[in-house]
């Protein structure tokens, strides 16, 4: 690691101060992404703001018809949370199937978000919810939020505060798991209600996570898995490396996808 | 340099040292305690696995400034050689270990399964919480196995070591 200099702000304010007294800086929440790029000298900031002592920034609430989770929330809590599992039960499913335990006990929700990789699962989620990102100064879709790979559209100084994730309809999380990283090789979360039918992909597209319209189109002219066979991504558009080819990516995003269709079908959700 | 003050296995620590030092360091190297291991330094194989403040983390992804005021507890201190910790007890019963290299990880890993799911996890879900604990030798069988008496041992779950049961 490069040097930096740490600190523990115990309020909002300072921790923005920071942020815009110093450049280089760069927030950590779990550090479950973060630590792990300090130590293969990817990133040099010249300081940490640590977010952990930061009140406001945890729990989960319900407020009218949407569950507001805090960006500091960990992974470990959302998955065990009655309340997500009542509300939104995908999303404690999926919450519970990132990484492994220990990466759940330290890892937040507004590092996933804010990290935008192109394999996490949160991303998914807020964009198959039409989940609202609440910063310290504004809200935003989750449509206009994730820009690309690792790009989202914080400014550098910005500081998620909560996701807002509407509850109604019914959700469902298809995850193929890279089977040594946990990560998605290739993911659908899937959501049907009033409004129609949302489709995300994740751990699949060049630019990261993305809406897949034109199976949108077709599951709401027929919401069935037989929609889907003659509808598939372009494999040139998708991550090529060790692990897959495009091709072979575009072709689990499908797979995935139906089996979230069915699994509506067949039981409601997750 | 930063000066923080934690407790590990029960006894408080203050201490000054450079903000990069990782909390397996500072167990390691600035304690002494050997018993946490570093297998991968990646995140990938849970050797370095400890308990933060009742929950198991990967002691390699965590800053020891991150650990101001937290407890730690590490293998060293949940038993000793005369009274092992059910969970050690359960692992040398089950031949759980060969070469031992990911056993301390295993076995706090193990401590958190069973203070999350009771007495009784079945094979499918003690398979599920390793998957972040890596085994070179005993192709895991053993070790469900020991992770399964141990939790038997262990009794019920102690309510105060889930942080979601708030939630
Ligand atoms: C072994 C392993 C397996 C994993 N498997 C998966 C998986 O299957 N699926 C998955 O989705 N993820 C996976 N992850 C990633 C994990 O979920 C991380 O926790 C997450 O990507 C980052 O969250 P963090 O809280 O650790 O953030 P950090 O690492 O602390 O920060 C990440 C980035 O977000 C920024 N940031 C953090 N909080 C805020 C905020 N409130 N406002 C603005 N910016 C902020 C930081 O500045 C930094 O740039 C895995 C990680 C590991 C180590
Ligand atoms: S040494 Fe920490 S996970 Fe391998
Ligand atoms: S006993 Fe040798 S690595 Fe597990």
């Amino acid at each position: 690691m490069f040097p930096f200099t740490y600190h523990r702000p115990v309020e909002l304010a300072s921790a923005h101060a920071l942020l815009v007294a110093n450049e280089e800086a760069k927030l950590l929440a779990g550090g479950q992404t973060l630590i792990a790029t300090l130590k293969q000298r990817l990133a040099s900031p010249s300081d940490l703001v640590d977010l952990a002592r930061v009140p406001g920034l945890t729990g989960i609430a319900r407020e009218g018809g949407a569950l507001v989770i805090g960006a500091m929330t960990r992974h470990a809590e959302v998955a065990a949370s009655q309340q997500v599992a009542a509300a939104i039960p995908a999303l404690a499913d999926l919450a519970g199937r990132i990484g492994d335990p220990a990466v759940r006990n330290r890892g937040t929700l507004g590092g996933s978000i804010a990290n935008n990789d192109p394999s996490a699962d949160y991303p998914a989620a807020c964009l198959g919810l039409d989940a609202t990102i609440v910063t310290d100064r504004r809200e935003l879709a989750a449509g206009d939020f994730f820009l690309g790979l690792f790009e989202t559209a914080l400014e550098p100084d910005e500081i998620i505060l909560s996701v807002r994730f509407p509850i109604g309809g019914t959700a469902t999380y298809a995850k193929f798991a890279n089977p040594a990283s946990r990560y998605a090789m290739a993911g659908a979360f899937l959501w049907r209600g009033e409004e129609g039918v949302r489709v995300a992909i994740t751990g699949a597209g060049q630019n990261g996570v993305f809406r897949w319209s034109a199976a949108e189109t077709a599951l709401v002219a027929d919401f069935s898995p037989a929609a889907l066979v003659d509808i598939g991504l372009d494999g040139d558009e998708m991550i090529a490396d060790i692990h897959g080819s495009g091709a072979y990516r575009a072709h689990l995003a499908g797979v995935m996808t139906r089996r979230a269709v069915a699994r509506i079908l067949e039981r409601g959700s997750p | 340099m930063q000066t923080l003050t934690l407790t590990v296995n029960g006894a408080a620590v203050t201490l000054t040292l450079d903000e990069r030092t990782l909390l397996v360091e500072l167990l390691r190297d600035r304690l002494r305690l050997t018993g946490t291991h570093v297998g991968c330094d990646t995140s990938q194989c849970g050797a370095c696995t400890v308990h933060l403040d009742g929950v198991a983390v990967k002691s390699c992804a965590v800053l020891a400034v991150q650990a101001e005021g937290a407890e730690i507890l590490t293998i060293e201190g949940i038993g000793s050689a005369e009274h092992l910790h059910p969970m050690q007890a359960a692992f040398r019963e089950h031949h759980g270990l060969q070469c031992g290299f990911c056993t301390p990880g295993m076995i706090m890993a193990g401590i958190d399964i069973a203070s999350r799911h009771g007495p009784a996890p079945d094979e499918p879900t003690v398979r599920a919480e390793l998957e972040g604990n890596l085994c070179r030798c005993t192709g895991y069988h053993n070790i469900v196995l020991a992770i399964q008496a141990g939790a038997r041992a262990m009794g019920a779950p102690s309510p105060v070591s889930s942080p979601a049961a708030t939630a």
